[in-house]
């Protein structure tokens, strides 16, 4: 006998908390990975083997709020929404515009990104450079947790059986510049080999404020806050000596985990390239 | 659970599992043969359906999400102007060979012109970038695409 799945669909996100915390249901937004996940054959209808809550409809999980310090993104605000909205990071947007296809941007949320934990998710990159912050709810309250105490490992991450994620907090901070690129074989829907965020702010002359977060490389975003810090107000003029040996400072954090779309060589030898460049172009910045 | 929603014009109501891919619901409850499966993961196109007005897999859309939609598929689609100027340019620009991948690139050349009704050569190949063709080498879709949208006043 063919069974069919138990879905819901809430008509507000108290409900849909309430029934994630009655049901342990699966929560749904745009379906662009759960989807091909649970596939069967052609004509048998996906079964992700435990209830489906259905979160994409609603209205309190789809919006963009500019507020003087920051920027929420509701978890399942489109990708296509998103390149909309004048107070999305223009960082965030081009990540965007690299991102799947047309029709994969249409459905696919930022959310659902994050809460698949991918190490090829591209935004995740961009959200650990922004130093952005999630959001959990559940049915007692909401509690806040920065993206990079989110992500433990390769699909795994601290959202508990009864929590959505509501929004994205993005902290606005001044920038001079910043560099997004993704490696990948075919330019669409192609997953990253590497995806490179970086972000950089340059004051009289001075370097004040570097990012750098790498995608693909490892089971979770590589981030090294110590070497940032190295590479902030030291004189330029040393820095640009340097940024060969800057670059190679990262190559112990690259560990990835072993997949179809590279090797490891490949992915140390081209992202400490990566590297090397961004640090070049941001030398180069007048400021 | 009970789904309602438009199919090219036309308000219907389904009664089945939320999770089926609208893919099936539409070509095996309402015979809407023109939308096609190629990958049945997202890859190819082969299924693209427009849901109020935007390009979506239908092989990756489970029904119970597109509940108080509009859909669009090709049968619906090739009643109008828009379609006739498309399929016209194509014939001419030699953008079809086995057909299987034109559904989807019609719809795709539909959804990108809605919004830029003229458009450059690099957003045309980013407005198909989500379909496959494994016949034409796609120059001709793109020629197809680029000859349509010259139509006056049609987008
Ligand atoms: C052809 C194709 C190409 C792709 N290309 C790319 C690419 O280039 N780059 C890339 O990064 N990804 C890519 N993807 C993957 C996918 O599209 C993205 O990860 C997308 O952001 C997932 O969002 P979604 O809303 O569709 O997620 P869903 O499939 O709805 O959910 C994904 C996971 O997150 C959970 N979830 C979703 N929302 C919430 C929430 N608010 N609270 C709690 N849990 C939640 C779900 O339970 C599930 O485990 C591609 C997918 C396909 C099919
Ligand atoms: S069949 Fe849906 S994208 Fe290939
Ligand atoms: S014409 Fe044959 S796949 Fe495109």
């Amino acid at each position: 006998m063919v069974t069919q799945n138990v879905v819901y669909r809430p008509g507000s996100l108290e409900e849909a908390y309430r029934l994630r915390t009655d049901t342990g249901a699966l929560p749904l937004a745009g379906g662009t990975d759960l989807m091909v996940r649970y596939r069967k054959t052609a004509g048998l209808v996906p079964d992700p083997g435990r209830p489906v809550l259905f979160i994409g409809h609603l209205k309190d999980l789809r919006r963009v709020e500019e507020r003087a310090e920051e920027v929420r993104i509701g978890s399942c605000t489109t990708y296509t929404e998103l390149l909309s909205q004048k107070a999305v990071p223009e960082i965030l947007k081009r990540c965007i515009t690299l991102l799947a296809s047309p029709p994969i941007r249409n459905r696919g949320t930022v959310g659902g990104n994050i809460c698949n934990s991918s190490p090829a998710g591209d935004t995740l990159p961009v959200l650990h450079a922004l130093e952005c912050s999630l959001v959990l709810g559940n049915i007692r309250g909401e509690r806040t947790v920065p993206i990079d105490r989110f992500i433990t490992g390769p699909g795994e991450n601290a959202l508990s059986e009864d929590e959505i994620l509501k929004e994205i907090v993005i902290p606005k901070a001044a920038f001079s510049g910043w560099c997004y690129r993704k490696i990948g074989t075919r330019r669409a829907n192609a997953l990253a080999k590497i995806s490179f965020a970086g972000l950089y702010l340059i004051e009289s002359g001075e370097v004040h404020d570097i990012r750098i977060a790498i995608g693909a490389v490892a089971p979770t975003v590589v981030r090294s806050r110590e070497i940032e810090k190295t590479i902030i107000r030291i004189p330029r003029t040393s820095l640009q000596r340097s940024t060969v040996e800057m670059a190679a400072r990262y190559r112990p954090l690259i560990r990835p985990i072993t997949d179809q779309r590279s090797t490891t060589g490949y992915r140390a030898g081209v992202t400490l390239v990566l590297i090397e460049q961004f640090l070049t172009a941001v030398l180069q910045k007048k400021g | 659970m009970k789904i309602k929603f438009t199919v090219n014009g036309r308000p219907e109501t389904v009664d089945t599992d939320p999770m089926r891919r609208l893919l099936d619901v539409l070509r095996d409850d309402f015979g809407f043969l023109g939308v096609k499966e190629g990958c049945g993961e997202g890859e190819c196109g082969a299924c693209s359906v427009l849901v109020n007005g935007e390009i979506v897999f239908s092989c990756i859309t489970p029904v119970g999400t597109v509940e108080g939609s509009e859909i669009l598929t090709i049968e619906g689609y090739r009643n109008t102007e828009r379609y006739r100027a498309i399929e016209a340019a194509m014939e001419e620009a030699g953008g079809v060979q086995c057909g299987f991948c034109t559904p989807g690139f019609v719809l795709a050349a539909e959804a990108l012109l809605r919004k830029n009704p003229h458009p450059s050569e690099d957003e045309i190949r980013e407005g198909i970038s989500g379909n496959l063709c494994r016949c034409t080498g796609y120059s001709g879709i793109v020629e197809g695409i680029k000859k349509a949208a010259e139509s006056e006043g049609v987008w």
